[in-house]
Order: structure tokens, then C-alpha cells, then sequence
């Protein structure tokens, strides 16, 4: 067969068609991994909602071995452990975004980021261990309280989770900042600290605020370092004095439980369940993200052309 | 109070508040070499598990993360790298386009032990690949995923387009272009995006759980349809499960398991740093 006759009337050969094919399909896998989570998710956690009475699920107490199915503590759990480590890394994970992306020098900068992206790539089984053993026990001496596997010491340890992808997606926010409006600023008479309140940070409010939310996101999904060191005790946390108290998370029930379960039996069912509220919370949260940062890549291209 | 003194006071603060951030990486890592080195030996690195755990060394579980690791790489490679020419090289801006990103965004923020529930419902009881590596690959891949075709994806749109150009106009096809000239260029790009998303796959303890980790294997596994011991998991066997276990075996593991995921961030960085210096354009 000549060269010719192997090409269609565009000049492109078969096999270059085929290859093209399979791209295009694997471009679309994206979508199709998402529904099938979701399909999969569903096809074994609905049955939960026949074999459980909704009351029962919305009820107060968690004891899988009495039938008790009680979500409301594992979501108090998962909630006071998140908002601990929110309340950690925003200002923490701020001040490192800012501080890197406006003040430090360069030297400073070329140490830090490297530094926070081992903080990422630590596996959380690490965290956790060392949490264990660490941390745990500073907890219990210096607050007087029975344990050191607390909400608390879980918060302590998500927030460093948090820290990488809050301080990376905030300092691109920082920097996507046109130099052009710092330099009015300055120019004005603004102080350096100034420029930074009152200009750079509001012109990229979005993109900081996407960051905390990711950061939140991350540590609301993280697990094993949770079930590591917060004392898994299925318990609503009713007041602020709770952080102090061992707490048992959504994330790490799961983790704990699915071990031991029968399969096809309604405390696997109801595990699942558990799956679905963690996969719609981080399916809200990431897309509530992405509509930030599609809007802010529009308000860009109006502003270019 | 003065405006540089309300400056410094604060640059004090948020300077404080940086270096009590990073601070406590450097004690993590100083911390697990300092109390993990004593542990290692060469019957450690290189012996089975024994008396429950308590003595012995972690081979089967060196092997199992290094068979987890390259097995996902083995499919998430070919797919995230096909999918980010897709994106990069090939998709229109439109609806479908967007939905393909939001998609992406979201596989990035699943929960781990999410993706664990997933892969037990598909791959071990669906397809009925029982708790064994092909299961805790597969999990592992759609979970690398996103890191791969994102920094993929970045990689292949950094090649300037007059290559593009410049390939289609002495008659090249557009596959010819993007397979000679436009991949060889991002490749440096490519494989820092891929170790680093490797490397969270071989730390994951939470996905494995219920795909592929054996609680106590003592013998390498054989077949990809076997159960794995794996470093992470390992590691939180003995220091939660296994009653009265020796202190220095726990923190001799974490420092192998530092170790593994630590020099595969190096090695992209290093990849990383060469290209930007070689670069030519």
C-alpha cells in the first residue's frame, strides 16, 4: 500500500486517526471516574435508608453492634476537628502565603516553598504515628485532661495538612496580582504593609478565599491521621470545651469500621452512606471553587482585551 | 502609632507566624531520622516480619508499596498523560471542556478513605478482583490522576507555540508534532508531575485499607491478584493495633516510609531544576 492510499482526504493516516481516538476518549475519562465514584457510592449506601429507619440515622447515638446508627456524632466529630484546624492554619497558612509571595526575599522563598511541599508530600500515616506518640502526650500534660487523643490534637495536626494547598493556592492568588497596582500604591505614599492590606489583598480576595475553602476541604476528607489521634469516642460535641475530649470523625469510622463488617449487612450499607455525605461535601466545596476560579479567568480576559 | 511602626510590628508578626509554620517540618523530619536510624539494619530492611510484628524486618512491606507504586504508575501514567494532550493539545473552550476540568477538580478533592469505599464496591466485590494489588492500583490510579494530567497538562501548554507552528508548516501532522516535538520538550515537565503524584499514591494508607493491604504477610506476594503488606499501612498496624510493640520498630518504618516518599520528591525537583536551567526558551 502506497503512503497515499493510507491517507483520508485531511492527510492524516489511519493509525494517527486511531491514536487521536483514544486521546479524545481518555480526555472524557475524567468525567466518567466521577459518575462511576458517585454510581458506586450510591448502588451501596442507598440500601441503608430500607434497612434503617431515617430516625434511627438522625438519632443521637452511634453503637453499630446494637443497631444504633446515630450520624449526628460522627458529623459533630468531622465539623468541631475542621473548624479547630480552620481556625489554625487561616492565619498561620496566611501569613506564610503572604509573607512568601510579598515580603521574604528571594533566598527566603527559594528555603520555604520547598519546605511547605514536604509538609504536603508527608503521608498522613506519618503525621498521625508521630501525633500519637508526640504530641499527644505534650496535650495531655499541659491541659491536665485523661488522654492527649483529643478533637484538639486532631485539629493541631489537620491544620498542618491544610497548610500546603492553602499557602500554594493563596500565594498563585497573591501573585496573579498585577505589579502595576502595588506600584501605585506605593507610589501614593502607602507603606509596604499598606500596599499589602488595602491593595493586594482584596484584588485577590477570591483566590484567598478559594485557598482556605480547598484547605478546609482537605482536612474535612483527611482520615488516617484523624483516626490516629483523636481517641475515636462516637460522641456529639455540644459546647467549645469538646476540642478537649476524644471525638470520632466521619472519615475515620469508615477507616475503623469497614474492616470488620459484614458485606451486604446494614452497618456496611450505612458506611457507605457515610461515603456519599463526605463525597457531596467535597463535590460542593470544590465546586464552589472551580466557579471562583472560572470567574476570575473571565474577569481577566475582559480586562485584556 | 506610626505607619512603619505599625509595619514592622506586623511584618514581626506575620514573619513569626511563617517560621513557626515551616519550623515544625524541619523538627518532623529531624525527629523521625534521629529516633528511626537505630532500628536500621540490614535485617531490617531485608528480613520477613516475625514474632507477630514484634521483631524481624519490614521487607514484605518495602516490596508491596514499590509494587503498589509502580503498578499505579503502569496505568495512570498512559492515561494522564493522554488526557492532558487531550486538554492541552485538542479540547475546544466549551461546555464539555469545562465539564472535563470541574470533573478533574473534583477527583482532586475526594477523600481518601472515599476512594477507598470506591474501590472496594468496584474493583474488589463488582469485579470481584478480591483485596489484592490490581484492586489497590486501580484505586490508586483514578486517585493520581488529577495531579498527573494537571501538571501534564501545565507542562505540555508551557512549550511555546511557535513549535507548534513552525512543525505543521514544514508538513508535519498535528500527532507527528505533538509526538516529536511537543512531548519531548514538556517531558521534564511530564515526569515532575508524575513522581509527585506517585508519591502521594505510595504514602496513602486510607485507599489501600480495604483494596489491597494484608494485615501480616509473611512471604512476598506472587501474583497482582495477591494481598499486600505496604509500608503505610504497616506502619499504622504496629503502632495501633499490635499490643506492646517495640517503640524503635515503629519509628525505624516511618523513617523507610519518609525515606521512599521524601527522595521521590527530591529526584522531581531535581528533574524540575535541570530543565528550567537547560531550558531554551
Amino acid at each position: 500500500m502506497s503512503v497515499n492510499a493510507s491517507q483520508n482526504k485531511s492527510g492524516r493516516n489511519w493509525p494517527e486517526l486511531v491514536v487521536e481516538a483514544l486521546i479524545r476518549a481518555t480526555g472524557y475519562s475524567a468525567i466518567l471516574f466521577v459518575g462511576l465514584i458517585f454510581v458506586f457510592l450510591l448502588r451501596e449506601g442507598l440500601p441503608a435508608f430500607a434497612e434503617v429507619q431515617p430516625a434511627v440515622l438522625f438519632s443521637a447515638r452511634w453503637y453499630p453492634i446494637e443497631g444504633r446508627f446515630g450520624l449526628w456524632p460522627l458529623v459533630g466529630g468531622s465539623l468541631i476537628v475542621t473548624l479547630g484546624a480552620a481556625l489554625l492554619a487561616a492565619p498561620f497558612g496566611l501569613a506564610s502565603a503572604i509573607f512568601i509571595a510579598e515580603i521574604a526575599p528571594r533566598w527566603a522563598r527559594e528555603i520555604l516553598k520547598p519546605l511547605v511541599e514536604v509538609l504536603g508530600g508527608l503521608p498522613s500515616v506519618v503525621l498521625g504515628f508521630l501525633g500519637m506518640v508526640t504530641l499527644a502526650p505534650v496535650v495531655r500534660l499541659a491541659l491536665n485532661i485523661p488522654t492527649g487523643l483529643t478533637a484538639f490534637t486532631g485539629s493541631v495536626l489537620l491544620a498542618g495538612m491544610a497548610i500546603p494547598t492553602l499557602v500554594s493556592v493563596a500565594e498563585d492568588a497573591l501573585d496573579a496580582v498585577p505589579k502595576s497596582y502595588r506600584d501605585a500604591a506605593l507610589a501614593l505614599g502607602a507603606t509596604k504593609w499598606q500596599t499589602i492590606w488595602r491593595v493586594t489583598l482584596p484584588a485577590a480576595r477570591s483566590g484567598v478565599l478559594t485557598a482556605v475553602m480547598l484547605g478546609v476541604g482537605r482536612a474535612i476528607g483527611e482520615t488516617m491521621t484523624v483516626m490516629m489521634v483523636t481517641g475515636n469516642a462516637a460522641r456529639i460535641p455540644a459546647t467549645l470545651g469538646s476540642l478537649f475530649l476524644p471525638v470520632r470523625t466521619m472519615t475515620a469510622t469508615i477507616a475503623a469500621e469497614m474492616g470488620e463488617v459484614a458485606n451486604g449487612s446494614a452497618h456496611y450499607h450505612v458506611l457507605f452512606t457515610i461515603g456519599i455525605v463526605l463525597f457531596l461535601i467535597s463535590f460542593l466545596v470544590n465546586l464552589t471553587a472551580s466557579a471562583v476560579v472560572f470567574r476570575q479567568r473571565k474577569r481577566a480576559e475582559r480586562l485584556l482585551s | 502609632m506610626s505607619r512603619q511602626l505599625t509595619q514592622r510590628l506586623i511584618f514581626t508578626l506575620i514573619i513569626l507566624a511563617a517560621v513557626s509554620t515551616v519550623t515544625p517540618i524541619v523538627l518532623i523530619v529531624g525527629y523521625i531520622a534521629w529516633k528511626g536510624l537505630p532500628a536500621i539494619s540490614w535485617e531490617f530492611l531485608s528480613g520477613l516480619p516475625r514474632e507477630g510484628m514484634r521483631a524481624g524486618g519490614i521487607w514484605p512491606a518495602i516490596v508491596g508499596t514499590i509494587y503498589l507504586t509502580l503498578g499505579t504508575g503502569l496505568i495512570a501514567v498512559p492515561l494522564g498523560v493522554a488526557a492532558a494532550i487531550y486538554l492541552a493539545e485538542y479540547a475546544k473552550d466549551n461546555w464539555l471542556t469545562r465539564a472535563i476540568r470541574i470533573a478533574i477538580i473534583n477527583l482532586a478533592g475526594i477523600p481518601s478513605v472515599v476512594y477507598g469505599l470506591f474501590g472496594l464496591g468496584l474493583f474488589v466485590l463488582f469485579l470481584r478482583f478480591g483485596t489484592s494489588i490490581l484492586a489497590g492500583c486501580l484505586t490508586l490510579s483514578i486517585m493520581t490522576l488529577p495531579v498527573i494530567i494537571s501538571t501534564a497538562e501545565e507542562a505540555l501548554r508551557a512549550v511555546p507555540q511557535s513549535f507548534r507552528v513552525v512543525s505543521i508548516s514544514l508538513g508535519g501532522t498535528k500527532w507527528q508534532t505533538i509526538w516529536r516535538i511537543v512531548l519531548p520538550q514538556a517531558l521534564p515537565g511530564i515526569l515532575t508531575g508524575v513522581i509527585l503524584g506517585l508519591e502521594r499514591a505510595a504514602g496513602e494508607t486510607a485507599p489501600i485499607l480495604f483494596t489491597a493491604a494484608a494485615f501480616f504477610l509473611p512471604r512476598l506476594p506472587d501474583s497482582p491478584f495477591d494481598a499486600t503488606m505496604a509500608l503505610p499501612y504497616h506502619l499504622f498496624v504496629i503502632s495501633t493495633q499490635v499490643p506492646s510493640m517495640p517503640i524503635q520498630i515503629q519509628y525505624g518504618t516511618a523513617l523507610v516510609l519518609l525515606v521512599f516518599v521524601l527522595s521521590m520528591m527530591l529526584i522531581a525537583t531535581i528533574i524540575r531544576s535541570r530543565a528550567r536551567a537547560r531550558r531554551q526558551w
